[in-house]
């Protein structure tokens, strides 16, 4: 019986960590309606700068709050220089755009920072703690804890308040959400910013767990798009239950049937899904009047 | 044919064309960008540093060496195209290079046909078994690596082990250069695991193996993050046998991503290199490590690697044969490689012969283990 449950806990680690880069998705997702394949690159900047903050000698919550900022920085200037600019594309368009957007930021970071990989330590020390006979590290419950709290903000964010109300108009008709007084170009800048301070989040979060290095946002950025697709796009519930079933699907097959098969595994499952649920398990159905 | 009878031709014309410029040039195609750049990297800078020294110092048989660095980003196509610059337009005498088995592997070919004599960087056995005339290399291979921790499993009396490997091009080769030898040292593996390289938890492989009777000691053939995550569940699962991981990973960095802590007793083949400072005062690479590491450290402030040390030796050699050839004619060259023997570098004692165009044995490697974050040499 503590296998099952070492294969849970480990399964709800890496569940968490994707469930985290999967929540950052959500909102320029809800905006939009665009992917942002940049999202992995927030991630790994808000490790690498808090890596290197840090090594500078700032103590880690200063070195990860500036890491946070400088990202939501690039989050905006990623909009206002890329996407705004490109405002009339298509959809397709504007996904590439932020696919070149991440090759770039990839390529800054190596030139700006090095090559290497990076963590910094544990925010609670690396004692594991044992449950029934397995154990868990207690930064994997940061890491939980942060995938839980940014969910209920962003689920507050989206319907209790105006502005959130105002990011959902604009993804549905952007013409008429400017009809009704809604600054679009605002909402679009502010919802970059906070996805990129999302993203750089879960990076601190998740550094001293898997690492970061110049390359790490693409793996992440993968496995956090399939959990939010299986959870259903845009949807913040979607975002936490996608990642964490991902998480828990992996461990357990590479504990019970084998290592060798754990990704084909959890992708095929959520083929399976996708087949009877388009939309994901939460996705919002989509309707065209014609 | 035809391409053999027109770099034939083409020796002709930089046979006759040679002394115009009086310059000996030597070509490099790295991969300084792109996935393997961490290796690319303290390559070129390592093949600079020491050209301007050798140039400052004289040059060789009273000849300048003209350094041409291409940077293929990792790229076998893009290592091919300056592989064929290199023979055909820029006339060199001889290549450094090929950072990756895959680049190395497609050049191959070029110098072959060019008959340039060419010293590649890569840990693959491929690129020397079968033994080609012009292709030499300087970095051990994995299977020695596999041979070198078999060793000292025998010596403590363990037979039973289990493996966990990284699911990347370094891991599953070396997994299985380690299966195909394993059976000569009467060691048997009872659990077989893998993972991918950019996982973030290895603790379900890792329970599985602690849940198997009889495994004594567990292997850990990965390279990059994979290896130290690996580390860090095993203290965090207290499987508590001995952990041996590979010379992929023989870096401080090593101990710094894992922590110190994590990493207390994990042993591991490495270079002299990296524990230059602990040699015995007699030990005949002490010389050269500590010579290269202070040089290298100076000039780029970064600390020294394994990989810029490959780097350091082919350049070496090369030097050292030009030197015996005393002419800087490819075919004499090759001859003079070839008969390198008893050199001291960064990776070992080189004695080549006509079969072996590496010409490492296994004292090359040193065991090492992980001490209260730092190395002991356990021999």
């Amino acid at each position: 019986m503590p296998e099952l449950l070492q294969f849970l806990l480990s399964g709800i680690t890496v569940g968490a960590v994707y469930a985290l880069v999967a929540l950052g998705f959500t909102i320029i997702y809800n905006a939009s309606d665009v992917v942002n394949f940049a999202q992995g690159e927030f991630v790994m900047l808000g490790g690498m700068i808090t890596f290197f903050a840090h090594a500078a000698g700032l103590p880690l919550p200063l070195a990860a709050l500036i890491a946070i900022i400088a990202t939501a920085a690039i989050g905006v200037a990623l909009n206002k220089l890329a996407i705004e600019p490109a405002r009339g594309a298509p959809v397709v368009s504007l996904i590439i755009i932020t696919i070149g957007a991440s090759i770039f930021i990839r390529g800054a970071t190596q030139l700006i920072f090095d090559k290497q990989l990076h963590r910094f330590p544990a925010f609670s020390g690396d004692q594991p703690i044992l449950i029934g006979g397995a154990t868990i590290l207690p930064q994997s419950l940061w890491v939980i804890a942060g995938a839980l709290a940014i969910f209920f903000c962003l689920w507050l964010f989206f319907t209790r308040t105006l502005i959130g109300r105002a990011v959902l108009a604009t993804a549905n008709n952007r013409i008429a959400a400017q009809l009704v007084g809604i600054n679009t170009n605002y909402v679009m800048t502010l919802s970059f910013a906070m996805s990129a301070a999302i993203g750089a989040l879960a990076g601190v979060l998740v550094t001293p767990i898997t690492l970061t290095g110049y390359d790490v946002g693409l793996a992440l950025a993968l496995k956090g798009f399939a959990a939010a697709m299986l959870g259903g796009m845009g949807n913040p519930k979607g975002a936490l239950v996608g990642g964490l079933l991902l998480g828990v699907l992996e461990a357990m097959t590479a504990g019970y049937i084998s290592s060798q098969y754990k990704d084909a595994a959890a992708f095929v499952v959520i083929l399976a899904v996708l087949f009877a649920m388009p939309q994901g398990l939460f996705g919002r159905k989509s309707t065209d009047r014609v | 044919m035809k391409f053999a009878l027109t770099t034939t031709a083409l020796a002709l014309v930089l046979g006759i064309a040679a002394p115009a410029f009086a310059d000996i040039r030597i070509g490099a195609t790295l991969s300084e960008t792109g996935p393997a750049a961490f290796l690319g990297d303290p390559e070129a800078k390592t093949l600079k540093m020491l050209v301007e020294e050798i140039n400052a110092a004289g040059g060789v048989n009273g000849e300048k060496i003209e350094l041409i660095v291409y940077d293929d980003g990792g790229d076998p196509n893009k290592a091919r195209t300056f592989a064929t610059r290199l023979v055909e337009d820029d006339e060199v005498v001889a290549v450094i290079g090929g950072t990756t088995t895959g680049t190395s592997m497609a050049i191959i070919p070029v110098f072959e046909d060019a008959e340039v004599p060419f010293i590649s960087l890569a840990g693959a056995i491929e690129i020397i078994d079968p033994v080609k005339p012009y292709t030499f290399k300087t970095p051990h291979t994995d299977r020695m690596a596999c041979a070198k921790i078999f060793e000292d499993m025998k010596k403590t009396g363990i037979t039973k082990i289990g493996v966990i490997s990284g699911s990347d091009g370094f891991g599953a080769s070396m997994r299985k250069q380690c299966l195909e030898i394993i059976g000569e040292y009467g060691i048997e593996v009872l659990a077989d695991e893998t993972y991918g390289p950019t996982d973030a938890d290895m603790t379900p492989q890792l329970t599985n193996i602690k849940g198997k009777e009889g495994i004594q000691a567990v292997l850990n053939p990965g390279f990059g993050q994979g290896p130290a995550i690996v580390t860090r569940n095993y203290a965090q699962l207290a499987v508590g046998l001995p952990l041996y991981q590979s010379h992929g990973v023989a870096s401080d960095g090593f101990i710094e991503l894992a922590g110190a802590e994590a990493a207390e007793g994990v042993r591991l083949p490495g270079t002299a290199l990296l524990v230059a400072e602990i040699l015995p005062e007699n030990d005949p690479q002490r010389k050269v490590v500590t010579a290269y590491k202070e040089a290298y450290e100076k000039a780029t402030g970064k600390p020294v690697s394994t990989f810029g040390g490959y780097a350091h030796d082919a350049l070496r050699i090369l030097v050292d044969a030009i030197v015996r050839a005393g002419s800087a004619e490819p075919s004499d060259i090759r001859d003079a490689i070839e008969a390198t023997k008893g050199f001291v570098g960064t990776t070992g004692t080189v004695t080549m012969t006509a079969e072996d165009h590496l010409g490492l044995d296994l004292s090359a490697f040193r065991m090492l283990e992980i001490e209260k974050g730092g190395w002991k040499i356990v021999e």
